[in-house]
């Protein structure tokens, strides 16, 4: 044992934080090749709301995402879903991952795809049956491109692939979804997809928390936002925390994306 | 031409060959690894000298072992130096197998000064010698029945390597497909990587004293490739795949057996021609597949250039 600090998991180790917040982050750091990328973050996320993760290239958004989801070590912290740790609570996660992260030139369908969304109920040794598919074919008409279950997926669109990531995530019927950039390179009509869906997970009491990076639109779609730049700059109820200080914060030095950022208040403000 | 039972041996032995390299060769392919079945079908020479020098016996079991595990080491190996060391996995694991595969050159030589270890047959392997070292697999039943040993070993391999594809099929699928989210959904991807990479080593081990190491990287990669351009499925792909195996080791020993009497070239290897002959089939996929070869491509671009022929640009727009 290397934690030995660490009480065990029967009583609450940090009484500040609340016991079943649907994620509850506990002095994260994580380092790639012993050179720290985010930490000292201690985050509690309120339940049945979207939440955006949003910072800068490089701050550390996904390293965020993938610490929680045990996919890459952490130097330190604790990670909680509904009061438990994190490996109790796997069939309660659904990851919707960056689209770059997978080859779209692999021999499968789209259904396929979705398939594997519930592979993680099935269980080893047991094989993929007909209501799976059934489930899977469902999700899929569920984000709009039920009819293209059979293509493979690499002669799908951008946006065709993100709606097929989504309907994976879906069939996943997870109660917490860590959603890494699914708004990246997708149409207006794709973006409304994807946005009404996110308000019927809502509505059905789950939790996203969606890395975005179009600063333009995080008041219309997000309820509470996380600004995050290597460490956590400040996180809230969007209309508390999403100011244009907090913002130079995040984002400053960078020129460019601070005009940005300007706009987006203006037009918050307008 | 004359076809002896000798060469119906040599036939199945290398389709066995084909069919169980096949199986872990579509997942290398497909997670982009060809390579690591080269590093480890090199890597695999240390452990068989190696195994050999510590034991001082040539027993199959030994060698197999060592070799294996040695095998399974570069890929460990390999993880563990692009992970900590900054560099690209292909070439750490370039770094990886060179450095094993010159150590057990090494070593080989040390050993033939001692035994028969040849380096010669290591890489080109006995294809043709192999219908002449037999077994009695079940004298333990009483029967005498005399086969090939390479009959029996890949024979097993081929069933292992088969009831291990059945078993996870879905798991090796998602975890070659998105190892993220298998192992958010408890699918732990890199123990799958190092099931299929046991897998390459087993298997290599097994197909490469009968068949050398250079037919082994052919028949790990080339069927797979020729087959990941035929299909859109998974599952087609693997059939496709341990299908064009076999069709290499039938044709490649046909000719083998044909090209000496009809165009007087002398002794040509029947490895040898298998490798070539699951080149050609490559070639021709490249050439001849019906939406990722050359011609398929041709033929799909065909339709839309004469639609907007057919569809001249209306005078207004100019
Ligand atoms: N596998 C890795 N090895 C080493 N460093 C990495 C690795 N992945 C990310 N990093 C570094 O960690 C930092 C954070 O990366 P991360 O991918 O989390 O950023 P991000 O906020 O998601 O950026 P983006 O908006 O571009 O997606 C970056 O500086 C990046 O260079
Ligand atoms: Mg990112």
């Amino acid at each position: 044992m290397t934690k030995t600090n660490l009480p065990p998991a029967e009583d609450d180790p940090h009484p500040e934080h609340s016991r079943d917040a649907p994620l509850s982050i506990h002095d994260l750091t994580v380092a790639y090749h012993r050179k720290p990328v985010i930490w000292d973050i201690d985050l509690d996320l309120p339940e049945g709301k979207l939440i955006a993760v949003v910072g800068p290239n490089g701050a550390g958004k996904s390293t965020l995402l993938k610490a929680c989801l045990d996919l890459i070590p952490r130097v330190s912290g604790d990670i909680r879903v509904y009061g438990k740790p994190y490996r109790q609570q796997r069939s309660l996660i659904g990851y919707v991952p960056q689209r770059e992260s997978v080859d779209w030139d692999f021999p499968v369908s789209a259904l396929e795809v979705v398939t594997m969304g519930v592979y993680g109920s099935i269980g080893w040794f047991r094989p993929v049956l007909r209501k799976h598919r059934a489930k899977a074919q469902e999700a899929l008409e569920k984000v709009g491109i039920g009819h293209l279950a059979g293509r493979q997926i690499s002669q799908l669109s951008g946006g065709q692939q993100q709606r097929v990531f989504l309907a994976r995530a879906l069939a996943q019927e997870a109660q917490l979804y860590f959603m890494d950039e699914p708004f990246a390179a997708v149409d207006a009509a794709t973006e409304r997809a994807i946005v009404a869906l996110l308000r019927e997970l809502q509505q059905q009491g789950k939790t996203c928390l969606v890395v975005h990076h179009d600063l333009a639109t995080v008041a219309r779609y997000f309820d509470h936002v996380i600004l995050l730049n290597m460490r956590v700059v400040a996180a809230g109820p969007t209309a508390e925390v999403f100011h244009n200080e907090n913002l130079q914060k995040t984002y400053g030095g960078k020129m460019p994306l601070l005009e940005e950022a300007g706009q987006a208040l203006r037009q918050n403000l307008s | 031409m004359t076809w002896y039972t000798m060469d119906t041996w040599i036939v199945v032995v290398g389709a066995l060959a084909g069919i169980a390299c096949a199986i872990p060769g579509c997942f290398l392919v497909l997670r982009q690894m060809s390579m690591m079945g080269d590093a480890i079908s090199h890597a695999v020479l240390p452990g068989l000298a190696l195994a050999f020098l510590i034991t001082g016996s040539r027993a199959s079991v030994t060698m197999f072992i060592g070799a294996a595990l040695i095998g399974l080491l570069t890929a460990v190996f390999t993880q563990w130096i692009s992970s900590w060391g900054k560099v690209e996995r292909g070439a750490s694991m370039g770094i990886v197998f060179t450095t094993l595969f010159a150590v057990g050159l090494l070593l080989i030589v040390q050993a033939a000064h001692h035994v028969e270890l040849d380096p010669g047959c290591v890489l080109y392997g006995a294809l043709e010698l192999t219908p002449l070292d037999t077994v009695t697999p079940l004298f333990w039943l009483g029967l005498g029945w005399e086969t090939p040993r390479a009959f029996v070993v890949l024979g097993i391999i081929t069933l292992v390597n088969l009831a291990l594809l059945l078993l996870f099929y879905k798991e090796f699928k998602i975890s070659s497909f998105d190892p993220n989210l298998a192992t958010t959904l408890g699918i732990n991807a890199q123990k799958m990587h190092y099931l299929l990479m046991s897998m390459v080593a087993v298997t290599t081990v097994a197909a490469f004293e009968a068949v050398g190491s250079i037919l082994v990287i052919a028949l790990l990669i080339v069927p797979a490739a020729t087959a990941y351009l035929l299909t859109d499925r998974l599952s087609t792909m693997l059939l496709l795949g341990g299908g064009f195996g076999v069709l290499a080791a039938a044709m490649g020993h046909f000719l083998a057996v044909w090209l000496p009497e009809v165009h007087g070239l002398p002794d040509v290897s029947s490895a040898g021609l298998v490798a070539v002959t699951s080149g050609i089939f490559f070639a021709a996929a490249v050439l001849l597949a019906p939406r990722y070869g050359m011609l398929g491509k041709f033929l799909n671009r065909r339709p839309l250039k004469k639609h907007k022929a057919a569809t001249p640009l209306s005078p207004e727009k100019t």
